[in-house]
């Protein structure tokens, strides 16, 4: 419950803060309502429609109703997808509002001690350290390997944790050992002649839990004939934190990354999730009124691209890609579609796999629901929005769902699990499934050459 | 303000999960895609059936309370607003499509139902409804037939009027009545059917109807014809119909419009001509052919420097699109949008397009024109910001003299937008005093405690400056 006073401070923020031109461009057409996933899913609530929150934002600008809770659960129900932005053909940006709206409301609600403990030790003790995130990761591989998570899992002693972080302890991947976590070089030669110069964005989940997906997509930048550069002093770009309310701790993860790729020479800073590649490529809006930072940021952002569009730009599809024969479906990431407006690129590589038959599913790119800790936050939605997207995914009858951003490839491990379809359904990231196929590619030539001269 | 006693008896009826007075609840419903208008709401109710529906009006009648039913709130004409409170009806729970009668060739919808779901059932069967209102994507039957709404192609198919065989509307005292059926013929007594169809909410609330199904046309073609002259492309579209030509579709965009809509849309529409025309015509193939071909002629002899057919459906799509989108897509250039609808006899087309033009400069605002030119149905629209009270002041005089004209040259104040409280103080214009008398007395028959949609069609006075509530 936020209280009177805190709701009078909120509501005094929003007048001073939030964009009184970006909450009028909204002329209240409606064109963003059958894109909105929350909008459908809660039955056409118009409170769970951007027009909506919207409309709610600047009501409270406006001084015509308070940040009351209506107002909050409206604002946190949001997935933040971003999916009315690319139908909305007033051109409003509505994510920079929810952000903004977010921020607020988290920098002056008084919360309870432990929510505070909590948000203080995620968003500013572990995220930001790259050595602690290892530390957290290496303590997750000794969970895993341990016996101790069998133990805790039999023992029921999950069951004392909500239902959503139960779900999500089962479908963690597993964690690189502590030796295997290891620093990063700061830079790799292509195989062959270098094509372009690129750095890689390492990222801090997808350098510690997803780190064999960092390592499959270096791989296929040498493979591709990229030269890459990973600069050491880089960290985690600050979504989350963004998201979450956390805006100044943001700005300050976002200087870090500048400064630690700008001096390099190349021509693609490269990402390989969704999440992050959309908020590293709005570091100018999230440093804008920053006079010594902003143009640094644009500079940044100009050169943000994700890892699938890189690779169709040196051709790696015409390579020779090999799987065994699978029914492939591949799952949006909102944020790699809506903000990098990249759809096309992963599905041309997908489809050039010998093997792979590529099987749209309707709705691909409405969201599944993970949207960060949201599916932590908000599992009834979350997971409401998931058993559909489940349901689209069974129609195609795909035995492989690729996706392209950690939250959303373990939504899809979770979706999987749900479904009972652990047997039958892996669900892989994009470069994992790419390293693969460019690995079977070149075992079959070996084989062929064998049979040759044998 | 709704009495305790009424709210209790209420939310007996819809349960409490379907009964909302919160402020953000009723804020979110104190608007529809007309910029000018906000106002709340008492309660926000979602029925579940037309028996619901039937007991709700009853009691409101009762107690005088206002109710304004509301599909998804896109119309342009205040028609949605609750200007005099009262309660919002929803019709979420009430978005089935009951029976695609295929022997009849009828569909049987509730008011709930979106527009283009309900294409895309009966295409599945290839049956066609044509009514096509830009916001179809997210607009809703039962709004569609409340405001009568018309899309691209009316010029040779007609607007939602045309396709609605029959109806079971709830009156204001609780009353259920059945108009038509799934005839083709029915003289017996008053057309009710067509009373209510655009009535705004006005007489009744629409709780089922039955809708006319063709045939889906053959085949379809689509043709881009590019003008450096306003007025050029305006004369192309009284020659293509004087030359007895019926185009499924014939749309009209000026330059300023184009680079908005192509900045928004970007599949590559010219910005460097000062008009196009989106000409569509469906039907035999030969005969798409044909007409297609002798348009082109036509536009071609009245100076388009291109005349281009769409290669793909695909790209013909995307120019339908973009099409339906430049209402919303002006609202780039400033943050207030104020969209007419003014409508001529189609010979009259650049007779208006110039006056509109002109009326603009003389204001000194950027007026945009795009439209239905094949039915004489254009939206002149005007961006500007409601923050500059000096400008919205010109901008209502602008409109003024534009409704004027429209009217001089045998128009109307509007094509398809509805009246709603937006184009009430106008109506008289165009009606006269004993028009408006005739309209009142058939409301005063139906709903004399003014409880449907009051503050709607009639004006308190006439010849009132739309206000701004911000």
């Amino acid at each position: 419950m936020t209280s009177k006073t805190d709701q009078a401070l909120i509501q005094k923020a929003f007048q001073e803060r939030m964009d009184e031109d970006e909450l009028m461009n909204c002329m209240r057409c409606g064109f963003c309502l059958p894109s909105c996933p929350t909008y459908i899913e809660s039955g056409q609530q118009e409170a769970q429609s951007p027009r909506g929150r919207i409309a709610l934002m600047k009501a409270v600008v406006d001084g015509l109703i308070e940040p009351d809770e209506e107002v909050e659960r409206s604002l946190s129900l949001c997935l933040g997808c971003r999916a009315c932005e690319q139908v909305c053909p007033s051109g409003v940006r509505y994510g920079h509002l929810l952000e903004e709206a977010r921020d607020i409301i988290a920098q002056h609600k008084r919360m309870p001690l432990h929510v505070r403990l909590v948000r203080k030790f995620v968003f500013a003790g572990l995220f930001p350290h790259q050595e602690r995130m290892r530390k957290a990761a290496s303590f997750l591989g000794w969970y895993q390997r341990s016996g101790l998570q069998t133990l805790v899992r039999k023992t029921g002693l999950l069951r004392l944790l909500p239902a959503s972080f139960r779900q999500m302890e089962r479908v963690l991947p597993d964690v690189p050992t502590a030796k295997e976590l290891k620093n990063r070089p700061h830079r790799l030669n292509p195989d062959g002649s270098a094509k372009k110069r690129v750095a890689f964005f390492t990222g801090c989940l997808m350098d510690t839990m997803f780190m064999t997906t960092n390592d499959a997509t270096m791989r296929l930048l040498q493979l591709a004939g990229c030269e890459v550069i990973i600069p050491p002093s880089q960290g985690c770009c600050g979504a989350l934190h963004g998201h979450g309310g956390e805006k100044e701790l943001a700005k300050e993860l976002a200087k870090r990354n500048i400064a630690a790729f700008e001096q390099l020479d190349v021509e693609y800073i490269v990402t390989n999730a969704g999440g992050c590649g959309a908020f590293l490529l709005e570091y100018d809006h999230l440093l804008k009124d920053d006079p010594e930072w902003r143009d640094r940021a644009a500079a940044f952002a100009a050169k943000i691209k994700d890892i699938s569009e890189v690779l169709v730009e040196l051709g790696f599809h015409q390579l020779s890609l090999r799987v065994a024969p699978q029914t492939v479906t591949y799952q949006d990431s909102c944020h790699l579609r809506n903000v990098m407006r990249t759809a096309a690129a992963p599905r041309r590589l997908l489809q050039a796999i010998e093997g792979v038959e590529f099987r749209e599913m309707k709705d691909a790119d409405r969201c599944c629901g993970s949207a960060g800790i949201y599916n932590l936050v908000e599992p009834e939605m979350s997971m409401q929005i998931l058993d559909y997207k489940m349901e689209m995914a069974k129609q195609t009858r795909a035995t492989t769902i690729v996706t392209a951003n950690p939250g959303c490839l373990l939504q899809m491990k979770l979706g999987i699990e749900r479904a009972g379809l652990t047997e039958s359904v892996r669900a892989v990231h994009l470069v994992d499934l790419l390293l693969e196929a460019a690995e079977g590619a070149q075992a079959a030539r070996g084989e062929e050459r064998i049979r040759q001269t044998s | 303000m709704i009495p305790n006693e009424a709210k209790k008896r209420l939310i007996q009826i819809v349960g409490a999960e379907n009964y909302d007075d919160t402020k953000a609840g009723r804020l979110v419903y104190s608007y529809d895609a007309t910029p000018q208008f906000q106002s709340l709401p008492d309660a926000v109710i979602a029925p579940r059936n037309t028996q619901e529906v039937a007991e709700i009006a009853k009691i409101c009648n009762e107690y005088r309370i206002p109710i304004v039913p509301r599909g998804s709130g896109t119309n342009l004409c205040a028609g949605t607003c609750p200007v005099e409170g009262g309660i919002v009806l929803l019709f979420k729970h009430m978005n089935r499509i009951l029976e695609i009668d295929e022997e009849n060739l009828t569909a049987t919808v509730q008011p709930g139902v979106i527009t283009l779901d309900l294409m895309k059932a009966v295409e599945g069967k290839g049956l066609f409804y044509p009514p096509d209102p830009g916001s179809m994507k997210i607009s809703t039957i039962g709004g569609n037939i409340s405001e009568n709404s018309g899309g691209l192609r009316g010029l040779k198919y007609g607007v939602t009027r045309d396709y609605v065989l029959g109806l079971e509307v709830v009156l204001a005292n609780g009353d259920v009545i059945r108009t038509g059926g799934k005839l083709a013929k029915d003289v017996a007594g008053y057309d009710l059917t067509r009373l209510f169809v655009g009535s705004e909410g006005t007489l009744g609330i629409v709780t089922e109807a039955t809708l006319k199904l063709i045939p889906m046309p053959e085949t379809k073609q689509t043709m881009l014809a590019l003008y450096q002259d306003l007025e050029a492309a305006a004369r192309s579209v009284s020659k293509i119909i004087a030359n007895q030509i019926i185009p499924a579709t014939l749309e009209f965009l000026d330059q300023p419009t184009l680079e908005v809509v192509e900045d928004y849309a970007r599949i590559g529409l010219p910005t460097d001509v000062k008009a196009v025309l989106l000409i569509e015509q469906d039907g035999p193939k030969e005969v798409v052919e044909r007409d297609m071909k002798k348009m082109a002629d036509i536009c071609r002899s009245e100076q388009a420097v291109s005349v281009e057919l769409a290669r793909s459906e695909e790209e013909a799509e995307a120019l339908r699109t973009a099409r339906r989108a430049a209402l919303s897509a002006l609202a780039r250039l400033k943050p207030t949008t104020i969209l007419e609808d003014a409508t001529v006899p189609r010979s009259e087309i650049a007779k208006m397009v110039k006056a509109i033009n002109e009326i603009a400069a003389k204001y000194q605002l950027k007026i945009c024109t795009f439209g239905h030119a094949g039915d004489g149905n254009l939206h002149p629209t005007c961006p500007t910001d409601a923050r500059n009270r000096e400008e919205m002041e010109r901008v209502e005089k602008a409109f003024e003299e534009i409704f004027a004209k429209a009217i001089e040259l045998g128009g109307t104040i509007t094509g398809e937008h509805g009246v709603g409280a937006m184009k009430a103080p106008y109506l008289e214009w165009k009606l006269g005093p004993a028009g408006i008398a005739a309209m009142k007395a058939i409301k005063q028959a139906l709903d004399p405690n003014n409880i449907m949609n009051p503050g709607k069609v009639f004006a308190k006075s006439t010849r009132k400056r739309v206000v701004v509530t911000r």
